[in-house]
């Protein structure tokens, strides 16, 4: 180590050690690459924020089981990993650090990195930051060569040659910038709450954080806090329902305060003063637990002159095939770089280090998996495409995937799949369920337009993609399509694909411009050919809607006519002076046209169920298309007779029935408010037939594991219609956002499931809008169920407890929680089994379609 | 397709197949187990029983209409049948497995043929009645058939206000709401003198959620601790507020004793509810092993006699 030092001393700095290599974050990344570093002998630091390594894994919960998955993945990491405990992943790590002589800066947060080198021409980076009033600010730094100046927290500086970026994504969190906010009593982060007792505290911020811990700290009585939760806001908008409710419950019970539309003025030992509506309170507070979001570490990240891929809140940092990033010398790794795998982050570690020691033909960790991938697929006899031939001919070959580096494509692959389909071979059927994405690399496919006679097709040629509206609107696929010579196509799972839309900024507009011509094309049919629609397209605009926000209101003239991307519409007439509701409208269908065609004001409201995508028609080029198309024409007042149809239907019942009519009204719009709208197939419960037996979680239980992945007690109920606490199977789940070992997928029907590779990290249960993911582990098989019957022997029928787990499985303790959740009984020959065993009917399932309909009218009537 | 590759290289990931897999059949219309497809066993029951009662009438056997006549026979036969088979009805709903079946189905037919049974058992036994084991297992078929056609009515009545009772609250958050209210309750009694801390007391260690069994017969909580303490407690208030001396300790107290009061009593309607959607299983249940029993000594005897 000593000889790298002495090369790299440089004349202007002679009294500071210029180090080969700074590594920034000692996670599962920067730990990795400073033992590698430290056994290659190369002069290093490792800076780390905190007075420990790995803070992320530190902050696992107790005990949490740690996995290493992929299996199949070779670790190549001077530290050793397998699965075990979090104690013993880094009992082994703090050991191995140690006797490989790392050189470790522990309280050592980076602030700023910056070249002191020559300025390098032409390389500019542009930071633009978005305020929240919707305004941007765009700074320029000049990059400079290296070597860096590192910048720490308490103001040292240090000097390298190349530095390697593992900060991982957890980001800073948002400090409390009020006076007394740096006071020792005030803290970031909550381990333990059963660790303090007979304290007033004050938990400040109401997102998800903020109410789990404030929930946690006041859970035992016999703790005796006084905690007080702090919001900025009226309402907890940020947070999930479950939390909202188990937060007023418990403030209803009197075990916690809430102050509202509250923030903090200053904090002083014993005490805090608050800035409420009715003035300033000042009040005994013996601990601030400040939890309001973290910065992500994007902004850091960009100020070292890092670009990133995107605007996209997901996009990661622009690499090099080495890791290098846009600032020539810095690497990135790890969760930062896009891949959150500890192994993964392990080899990346190692393999940096590599890069930057001079050995460049290193091939990457995964390079065995990637050649599975390729395997079997149809080369010339002479030339073997290696791996990355492979990559190289599928980026160049289909256009989407043009705009990515060597190292996207990597990753990419890892998500995706390739292979050859023989000419006539079927890719996908009609109405299979699918949001993957489909590239043409090599022949053309054909889309059978007309389900009744497949002799009828489109072409698709080489190079273009298919499949687009599944990933886009999450529903099902709308035509079969099948190869129509022999092909060989990549399949981009839809991780990978929301991945590369937010990478490729191209990439993103090419998909937009193909779905909104496909869905035209797809919606409208009418022998229109893409031609046709130049006009149309030229003018359309995709636009987002909030959940909530009208596109069309009645009364009001327009004539553009919208069709919905992804999420779904609720279309309400004003009748009497109450809205009343009219319809559901699932994406791929499309609204306004009644303002095409007559002119006439909007005669109904249509406003977004969920966050959706919508194209904006412009009515002017439309109208000169219908006019162009008369069947187009005919077509549209068809379906707007029976939309009138509906409406008159539903005008004249108001008259009778008012009554009816606005309990419709009343349980539609509950059951849009309870995640309906966005559901593919969700649990309903009658409460005029259910009889409280269970039997649906029991059976529920006995069919999967022994554990019930539904509580029908819990949830909300609106006019005896209940909505248990059970997986809507949205159609784009929520939970799929961040899952490391993406365990989420949906099967083939329909059903959003988890697999076996989960690491029980519990961000699907986070992310879960309706709280229906489970962390559990799974209890020993029940004695056969005659037994109980005759004998009494076992638990009997449902869910076993953890105490009669825990003595008839030795092993149970130390199990792994995993998450768990419905998966629609899938496999199962008689569908789902929650009703199956409902013995009076009163558990149902069914989809927004089927169920938001004029059908729930007669169940009024009855 | 190529999406087994990856799983056997332990990613697990099974990539969707392509082909539209057609889900499972089940049943989505929203129909309870009286009207079961569209009252399919309430018809089939109905002329099952008609039928029987056309033969019955048509037919003029000698001397008379009993058991032994070829109509009583294939009655009883039919109606034996019945009876085992609608039993197994426990065992159906424990045992669920993957196959389709609809326990809603079962439910129905097993309401309707039962109450055929009526019918057919009556005209098996050609109305001679007496005082025997043939008598003894047609009155127990009665009293199983009348102890279902009560819990076919709590079915039908009770969920409805089961649901309105409890609106979005569980059972569980129900006895929470109570223990929170007695910690809150034990808190401000600390500062009582010892006569009214007792009263307090009253409601924290007398008093029963779901009271005793007389108490849950009736309905009746007044004289629980909690009851009794509300009220001494009331008195104390009013007296204090008559006298010009309102003691805010016993108002909160009287306000805590209150909700408490009101907590109780949503959880015990649950309670009793729920208590009563079972109860009366308590009787159709031992009544359809006694049956069993009674109808293979009928049986049997039957063929010994013969
Ligand atoms: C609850 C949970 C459970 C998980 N379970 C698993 C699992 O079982 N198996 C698995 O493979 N993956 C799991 N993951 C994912 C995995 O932990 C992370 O993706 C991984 O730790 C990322 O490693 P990293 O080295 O990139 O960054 P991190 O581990 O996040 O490490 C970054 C380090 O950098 C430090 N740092 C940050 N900023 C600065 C700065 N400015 N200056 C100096 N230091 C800084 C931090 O303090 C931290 O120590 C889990 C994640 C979570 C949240
Ligand atoms: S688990 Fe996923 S699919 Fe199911 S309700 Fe939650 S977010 Fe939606
Ligand atoms: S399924 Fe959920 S808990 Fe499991 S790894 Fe994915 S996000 Fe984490």
């Amino acid at each position: 180590m000593k000889r790298g030092e002495q090369r790299f001393v440089r004349g202007n700095s002679a009294s500071v050690t210029t180090y080969r290599i700074a590594i920034v974050g000692s996670g599962p990344a920067g730990l990795s690459a400073a033992a590698h570093a430290a056994r290659l002998g190369l002069s290093h630091v490792l800076l780390e924020k905190t007075d420990h390594l790995s803070d992320t894994i530190t902050k696992y919960q107790k005990g949490k089981h740690v996995m290493a998955t992929p299996s199949q993945l070779v670790l190549r990491s001077p530290l050793d990993f397998d699965a075990g405990k979090r104690e013993a992943v880094l009992g082994t790590w703090n050991e191995q650090t140690a006797s490989a002589g790392v050189n470790v800066k522990y309280m050592a947060e980076v602030t700023s990195i910056a070249g002191t080198g020559d300025p390098i021409p032409g390389s500019v980076m542009r930071i633009i930051s978005r305020k929240r009033d919707g305004t941007s600010d765009t700074r320029e730094i000049q990059r400079r060569a290296p070597p860096y100046r590192l910048t720490l927290a308490n103001g040292e500086a240090i000097m390298a040659d190349t530095v390697i970026l593992a900060i991982g994504t957890q980001g800073n969190p948002n400090l409390m910038t009020c006076p007394g906010g740096d006071l020792p009593h005030v803290q970031h982060q909550l381990d333990d709450p059963t660790a303090y007792s007979d304290e007033h505290i004050f938990v400040i911020g109401g997102g998800d954080a903020g109410i789990e811990n404030a929930l946690g700290l006041c859970a035992d009585p016999a703790q005796n806090n006084m905690v007080t939760l702090v919001n900025r806001s009226a309402d907890f908008a940020n947070a999930k329902d479950a939390n909202v409710k188990a937060l007023m419950a418990a403030r209803d019970a009197g075990r916690i305060s809430l102050m509202t539309e509250t923030t903090t003025r200053a904090i002083e030992p014993g005490f805090i003063t608050l800035d409420t509506r009715d003035g300033e309170v000042r009040a005994r507070c013996d601990r601030v637990i400040a939890r309001m979001g973290s910065a992500p570490p994007r902004g850091f990240v960009e100020g070292c002159g890092v670009e990133f891929a995107s605007d996209d809140r997901l996009a990661f940092p622009k690499l090099s095939a080495t890791f290098e990033s846009t600032a020539p010398g810095i690497f990135v790794v790890g969760a930062l770089a896009g891949y959150p795998l500890i192994k993964h982050c392990m080899n990346q570690g190692h393999d940096v280090v590599e890069f930057i020691n001079g050995n460049l033909d290193l091939k990457p960790a995964d390079e065995p998996i990637l050649e599975a991938k390729f395997a079997g697929l149809p080369e010339d006899p002479g030339s073997r495409r290696s791996v990355a031939d492979w990559l190289e001919h599928l980026r160049a070959s289909v256009s989407i995937l043009n705009g990515m580096s060597a190292l996207q494509m990597r990753e990419f692959m890892l998500d995706s799949t390739v292979r050859l389909y023989r000419a006539g071979e079927v890719i996908f059927e009609r109405n299979a369920p699918g949001s993957s994405l489909f590239g043409i690399a090599e022949g053309e496919v054909l889309v059978e337009v007309n389900p009744n006679d497949r002799s009828i097709t489109v072409p698709i040629p080489a190079g273009s993609i298919f499949g687009e509206v599944g990933l886009i609107s999450g529903r099902r696929r709308g035509a079969t399509i099948r190869a129509g010579e022999d092909s060989i196509v990549v399949e981009i799972s839809r991780t990978a694909a929301l991945k590369l839309m937010s990478q490729v900024p191209a990439a993103a507009r090419e998909i937009t411009r193909i779905t909104t011509e496909r869905s035209l094309l797809q919606i409208f049919k009418s022998g229109l050919a893409p031609a046709d629609l130049v006009d149309v397209i030229a003018n359309a605009k995709v636009e987002t809607v909030r959940a909530g926000q009208a596109i069309i209101r009645e009364g009001e003239q327009g004539d553009d006519i919208f069709i919905i991307r992804s999420g779904s519409m609720v279309v309400e007439k004003s009748i009497g002076g109450k809205a009343v509701f009219l319809n559901y409208v699932p994406a791929g269908s499309y609204v306004g046209e009644m303002g095409v065609i007559t002119g006439a004001a909007r005669n109904a409201t249509v406003r977004a169920a969920v966050k959706s995508d919508v194209i904006r028609l412009a009515g002017e080029p439309f109208r000169a298309l219908l006019a162009a198309k008369p069947q187009l024409l005919d077509k549209l007042r068809d379906e707007m007779a029976s939309r009138t149809r509906l409406n008159a239907f539903i005008e004249s019942k108001k008259d009778s029935f008012s009554g009816v009519v606005d309990m419709y009204t009343g349980v539609a719009n509950f059951l849009v408010e309870q995640g309906v709208g966005e559901a593919t197939d969700v649990l309903l419960i009658d409460e005029k037939l259910c009889v409280g037996c269970d039997n649906c979680e029991k059976a529920c239980a006995d069919t999967h594991d022994g554990l019930s992945r539904l509580d029908r007690e819990a949830g909300r109920t609106y006019a005896h219609l209940h909505v248990p606490t059970s997986c809507r199977h949205c159609e784009h789940p929520h939970c799929m956002a961040d899952c490391p070992p993406n365990a989420i997928h949906r099967g083939p029907t329909g059903e959003v499931y988890i697999d076996e590779t989960c690491i029980g990290c519990g961000n699907c249960q986070r992310n879960c809008p309706y709280g229906v993911i489970r962390m559990d582990k799974v209890p020993p098989k029940k004695p056969w169920l005659l037994s109980w019957l005759l004998f009494g022997r076992g638990p009997g029928p449902g869910e076993p407890s953890p105490k009669w787990a825990k003595k008839h499985d030795p092993a149970y303790a130390e199990k792994a929680k995993k998450a768990i959740k419905c998966d629609m009984c899938s496999g199962q020959e008689g569908g789902p089994a929650c009703v199956r065993a409902c013995p009076t009917g009163a558990a149902i399932r069914v989809s927004p379609e089927q169920f938001l309909s004029v059908a729930l009218m007669d169940r009024e009537e009855r | 397709m190529a999406a087994d590759g990856p799983s056997k290289l332990g990613f697990g990931r099974k990539l969707m197949t392509g082909k539209a897999v057609a889900p499972a059949r089940r049943d989505v219309a929203h129909e309870g187990f009286l009207t079961h497809r569209r009252g399919r066993w309430a018809r089939i029951a109905a002329e099952l029983s008609v039928a029987a009662i056309a033969v019955y009438v048509m037919t003029d056997p000698t001397p008379r209409h009993n058991g032994g006549t070829s109509l009583g026979y294939t009655l009883g036969t039919l109606g034996t049948a019945m009876i085992v088979w609608l039993s197994l009805l426990g065992v159906r709903k424990r045992v669920i497995g993957s196959k389709p079946f609809s326990l809603k189905g079962w439910t129905s037919a097993h309401v309707w043929l039962g109450l055929s049974l009526i019918v057919i058992g009556t005209l098996h036994s050609g109305f001679q009645f007496g005082w025997n084991v043939h008598t003894l297992a047609w009155a127990l078929m009665m009293v199983v058939i009348l102890s279902g056609l009560w819990g076919v009515t709590l079915y039908a009545t009770l969920p409805e206000k089961l649901s309105a009772n409890r609106g979005e609250v569980t059972q569980q958050q129900m006895l929470e709401a109570i223990r929170t209210l007695d910690r809150q309750l034990d808190t401000a009694a600390q500062p009582l003198a010892a006569e009214e801390a007792a009263l307090v007391r009253l409601s924290l260690e007398r008093c029963r959620i779901a009271g005793s069994l007389r108490q849950r017969l009736s309905g009746n909580y007044a004289n629980d601790g909690n009851a009794l303490a509300l009220a001494a407690v009331s008195e104390r208030v009013s007296a204090g507020l008559r006298a010009g001396r309102p003691d805010e300790r016993l108002q909160q107290i009287q306000f805590l004793l209150e909700r408490k009061e009101a907590a109780l009593a949503q959880a015990r309607r649950h309670i009793r509810m729920k208590a009563q959607l079972e109860l009366w299983l308590y009787i159709h249940v031992p009544a359809t092993i006694a049956l069993l029993v009674a109808l293979l000594a009928h049986v049997l005897s039957v063929f010994l006699y013969w």
